[in-house]
């Protein structure tokens, strides 16, 4: 057997296969283009955009831990017009399905970012932010109330018909909650998980080794946490999952899409290996074709409880 | 680029925890500039999980070396290569020194293990350009002369030549150099680094410094090594903006 059906479907949107890369993993693609052929890939998930620029927090902001990072960049990006005018035109040559990542201060602002880029005919969905650990305003101060994930979404949904989907954070007690409210307000799909806040600090100057003190957990250490939530959602909410935590290889991702995931993201792996998204979706049809498994399609949620 | 074979030649240990680690890619080698790094996968395990990255000291043929002193995991790991064994390495990345320029005399200013960028640099000046290096270190043992010229030395402890700090080394010295023949390039601790450039703005000498970073990827991804620049509205990147700056166009 060798034409393994790799493809999967987000409520409309249709990926070839599905590994995406995630959002402030890959920045506007260019760098990473240099390691990967991303016209193979399922999509890319641009770097959070907001409508003004922001310039992020001041360093350090990231640090090494066991088996993975702490991260506290605060949404570094170009805004929402330098967007538009400097980085799609390169996204649209790369012919990749472009999910654009929207994070903001203000309800309003989330709406607004959605409005003006429901125009650009490259951006083919949006990942709403409601979970980001490290900003002040915004953010987690969504991600944690699940009233304002349901106006977030319903406000998103009356100005868009592009499939959204809206990235969770871990840092809540019942992430179904937030699962079912994206599903009610009418999200396309829910992302999870977004960082598990953390610290580290140094013991001999007793100082924090980000400066913002505290940071987003990613990498390795954390897949067995995502892995929990992402099937949490599976048995409790009928919306489509797009896994993310931790992922470092093509068994990674098979155990997300078994655990109920439809497509998976990929994150800090890429810091570690740029081209590890195409050597994961040739593991994914070595192990279809070593499986018997015609479609991919047919892993998620596969799981036997 | 990856080159994802990259062959350890050897590591010597060419003083008491100070290594040169030479590796064979001639990839890497044959498009590295003076200033480069490269960020090394220290082996395949998840300890240590991200990459170490490291200045390029030297390129001989096909062959890239790397000096590192131990400080980590990552260092011990790779002070324990055998020749044969392979490295996925990413590289050569980031901005390196400006040497095109015309100047008569280069000043190498160094601290500690801030010395490893140079043998590659002064191996590529031109030969009629005069280059004095002026090193420093906490004690005499800090030391690291490997491949380098005309050697001025000092030492906190006052253990060998001057003693203080290698800026005041080099504050006491700079009435010999015209600055505008002179071309001082740095690296070292961001302190040594902080007080060289205002000097050098302050007595108006061209000067370029090799910063460093915490970082992840190497090559601007995950805006982890992030500078404060001088006039810009945005942080600037260790990794892709840099490693080699003005010394008047970052705050440190």
């Amino acid at each position: 057997m060798n034409n393994v059906d790799l493809t999967v479907k987000i409520g409309s949107l249709v990926l070839q296969n599905p590994i995406l890369l995630a959002s402030g993993t890959v920045g506007y693609g260019s760098e990473i283009s240099e390691f990967a052929d991303l016209s193979k890939i399922g999509g890319i998930v641009t770097k959070s955009i907001s409508l003004n620029p922001r310039k992020g927090n001041p360093p350090p902001r990231i640090t090494e831990t066991a088996s993975g990072m702490l991260n506290a960049i605060g949404l570094a990006n170009v805004g929402l017009e330098d967007f538009i005018k400097n980085k799609i035109p390169f996204l649209k040559e790369i012919g990749s399905t472009l999910i654009c990542n929207i994070a903001a201060s203000t309800i309003e602002e989330y709406v607004e970012c959605v409005k003006t880029l429901n125009y650009e005919d490259t951006v083919e969905a949006f990942e709403i932010n409601v979970s980001c650990p490290n900003v002040k305003d915004g953010g987690l101060i969504f991600g944690n109330d699940v009233n304002n994930v349901r106006i977030i979404t319903e406000k998103v949904r009356a100005v868009t018909n592009k499939p959204i989907i809206i990235k969770l954070s871990p840092n809540t007690a019942s992430i179904k909650d937030f699962a079912q409210a994206a599903k009610d307000e009418g999200a396309d799909a829910v992302s999870a998980i977004n960082t598990l806040v953390g610290t580290a600090f140094n013991i001999y100057t007793k100082k924090p080794k980000i400066k913002n003190i505290t940071g987003g957990l990613s990498g390795a250490a954390i897949k067995p946490v995502a892995l929990a939530k992402v099937l949490e959602i599976s048995r409790n909410v009928d919306i489509p999952i797009i896994g993310i935590g931790g992922i470092m290889n093509w068994q990674d991702a098979v155990e997300f899409m078994i655990c109920g995931a439809s497509a998976v993201q990929l994150g800090t792996v890429n810091f570690i290996n740029p081209n590890a998204s195409i050597e994961i979706i040739e593991g994914l049809k070595n192990y279809c074709n070593e499986t018997k498994l015609e479609k991919i399609s047919e892993l998620t949620a596969s799981y036997l409880i | 680029m990856i080159e994802k074979n990259g062959i350890v030649e050897e590591v010597t240990e060419i003083q008491p925890g100070i290594f040169i680690l030479r590796v064979k890619s001639f990839q890497i080698a044959s498009v590295a500039k003076p200033g480069q790094f490269c960020n090394i996968k220290v082996n395949d395990s998840l300890t240590p999980f991200l990459r170490r990255p490291f200045s390029i000291c030297d390129v001989e043929d096909d062959v890239i070396s790397f000096q590192f002193n131990l400080v980590g995991e990552g260092t011990k790991v790779l002070s324990n290569k055998k020749k044969g064994d392979l490295l996925n390495i990413i590289g050569p990345l980031g901005i390196g020194f400006n040497y095109s320029e015309n100047f008569e005399n280069a000043i190498i200013v160094a601290g500690g293990i801030g010395a490893a960028p140079f043998p590659f640099l002064i191996s590529n000046l031109a030969h009629n350009v005069s280059v004095t290096s002026f090193i420093g270190g906490r004690s005499k043992k800090d030391l690291i002369k490997y491949k380098l010229k005309n050697i001025v030395v000092s030492t906190y402890d006052g253990s060998e030549g001057f003693s203080g700090n290698v800026v005041q080394l080099l504050e006491s010295e700079i009435h010999k150099y015209d600055r505008l023949k002179t071309k001082i390039f740095a690296c070292g601790p961001n302190a040594m680094l902080r007080a060289l450039s205002k000097f050098t703005i302050e007595k108006g000498f061209n000067c370029e410094i090799s910063t460093e970073s915490v970082m992840a990827c190497g090559f601007g991804i995950c805006q982890g090594c992030n500078i404060e620049g001088v006039n810009s509205d945005r942080f600037l990147l260790v990794c892709k903006d840099g490693p080699v700056f003005k010394a008047e166009d970052v705050k440190l």
